[in-house]
């Protein structure tokens, strides 16, 4: 599993393994300030990182800025 | 000499405003605010709260270094002896700010701290060795019984007393240990605690063991491309008109939602059920909380094996451990069922 949000503090106290740090709390893969094709673009990047993460094997807690 | 106090405190607190003012940037304001207002009755005429420091749960999280400095700076100029954080009962973005706030007034201004949390607050397990933290209800409706106990032990603490143990004062244990005398030796303490143990008997233990709630981690995934992903979310993304009901906060329950023909999420479609974040963004688009388009798209681009076809979602605001901890296996049980070979999970 892969853990994805925003206040990675929460998250390494939660005991997440697998953690990557997005954008916003209420908008954690996305950014209104963005027109539509950048934002999901940066979307794309932060679900690439996940997908990352999942094939990256960990001996603890990380976290994948 | 009138003790000088200053308070922390949120948006809500401050009557500004909800989520949707969550990302109010910190100010000061001279005295009382809120809350403040009990604690300034509590504490007479022995101490005064000389201004609050008021500061939005989520600008405080999304840029937590840069606002403990601003809050930090504000405080500094009114020379306090003491600092109340909250209480925060079970918010947790609010708690994580008293937690950061207390710890950062301890190490750089030198001055005791007092805030108050429900014990399931991540702020507890991140800041209670900083700070001492009451256990309060998780609720605002406890607000009357959380200040006479975070008022009694914050002139204790100005006033430089003996502080007793967590059972005294009403603070939660801070896993700091302190010498004292005892009447009868350790040898005999401890066979004696063996003895009523072996008879079944009540006894209390003197160095209770701390509960680490870890899980080794998964092995990586060896081929994404063969790989099912399942999205499972504590944001509250559920499909339009939330048919389950999950509640906005303390949520009782979780919901399983088919991802068939649906390649994008959109209003017509989706919305948030979370009531702890503004969920203008969410209902706007909730990819941005639950990533389908994307995944979608990588799913028929063979980036991945598949997006398994349901998605699972809950509302994570003041959810209890317990019932966060039922959801999970429940969830898990049917992704393994399922044969699902990996997980993302987003929180809001």
């Amino acid at each position: 599993m892969v853990h994805m949000c925003t206040v990675v503090p929460i998250s390494l106290t939660v005991g997440a393994n697998r953690i990557v740090p997005t954008v916003a709390i209420p908008h954690p893969l996305g950014n209104p300030s963005l027109n539509r094709e950048d934002e999901k673009k940066l979307r794309r990047k932060l679900v690439e990182k996940a997908l990352n993460a999942l094939q990256t094997e960990v001996s603890g807690q990380t976290v994948f800025e | 000499m009138t003790i000088r106090i200053v308070h922390y405190i949120n948006q809500f607190f401050a009557g500004i405003g909800g989520e949707e003012k969550a990302d109010h940037k910190p100010e000061v304001r001279e005295g009382v605010v809120g809350p403040g207002i009990a604690f300034q009755q509590a504490f007479g005429e022995e101490a005064e709260i000389v201004a609050t420091v008021i500061c939005g749960d989520t600008y405080f999280n999304e840029n937590m270094a840069a606002a403990t400095d601003e809050v930090i700076s504000m405080m500094e100029k009114y020379k306090p002896d003491l600092v109340i954080c909250g209480p925060a009962f079970n918010a947790g973005r609010y708690g994580i700010a008293c937690g950061a706030v207390a710890e950062a007034v301890v190490d750089r201004l030198g001055v005791p701290v007092v805030s108050g949390m429900y014990p399931e607050n991540p702020g507890v397990d991140m800041y209670k060795k900083s700070a001492y933290i009451i256990e309060t209800s998780n609720s605002a409706a406890g607000m009357r019984k959380a200040v006479p106990p975070m008022a009694r032990l914050a002139l204790k603490l100005a006033r430089g007393e003996k502080i007793g143990s967590p059972e005294e004062e009403g603070y939660i244990p801070r896993g700091i240990r302190q010498n004292e005398f005892a009447a009868e030796r350790g040898s005999k303490r401890a066979v004696e605690m063996l003895v009523k143990k072996l008879k079944g008997e009540q006894y209390v233990t003197e160095y209770p063991m701390p509960v680490f709630d870890r899980v080794a981690p998964g092995p990586a995934v060896k081929d994404i491309k063969k790989a099912k992903i399942a999205l499972v979310s504590s944001g509250g993304p559920v499909p339009k008109g939330n048919p389950d009901r999950i509640e906005s906060s303390s949520a009782s329950k979780f919901g399983r939602y088919s991802l068939q023909g649906i390649d994008d999420l959109n209003p017509e479609n989706s919305e948030t059920a979370h009531g702890g974040y503004d969920p203008v963004y969410a209902n706007e688009d909730l990819d941005r909380v639950l990533p389908v388009d994307v995944l979608k798209e990588m799913e028929k681009a063979g980036e991945i094996g598949s997006l398994h076809e349901y998605w699972y979602a809950t509302v994570g605001n003041g959810t209890s451990v317990a019932n966060a901890r039922r959801f999970a296996a429940e969830i898990a049980k049917e992704l393994n069922a399922a044969g699902v070979d990996a997980v993302i999970l987003t929180s809001t």
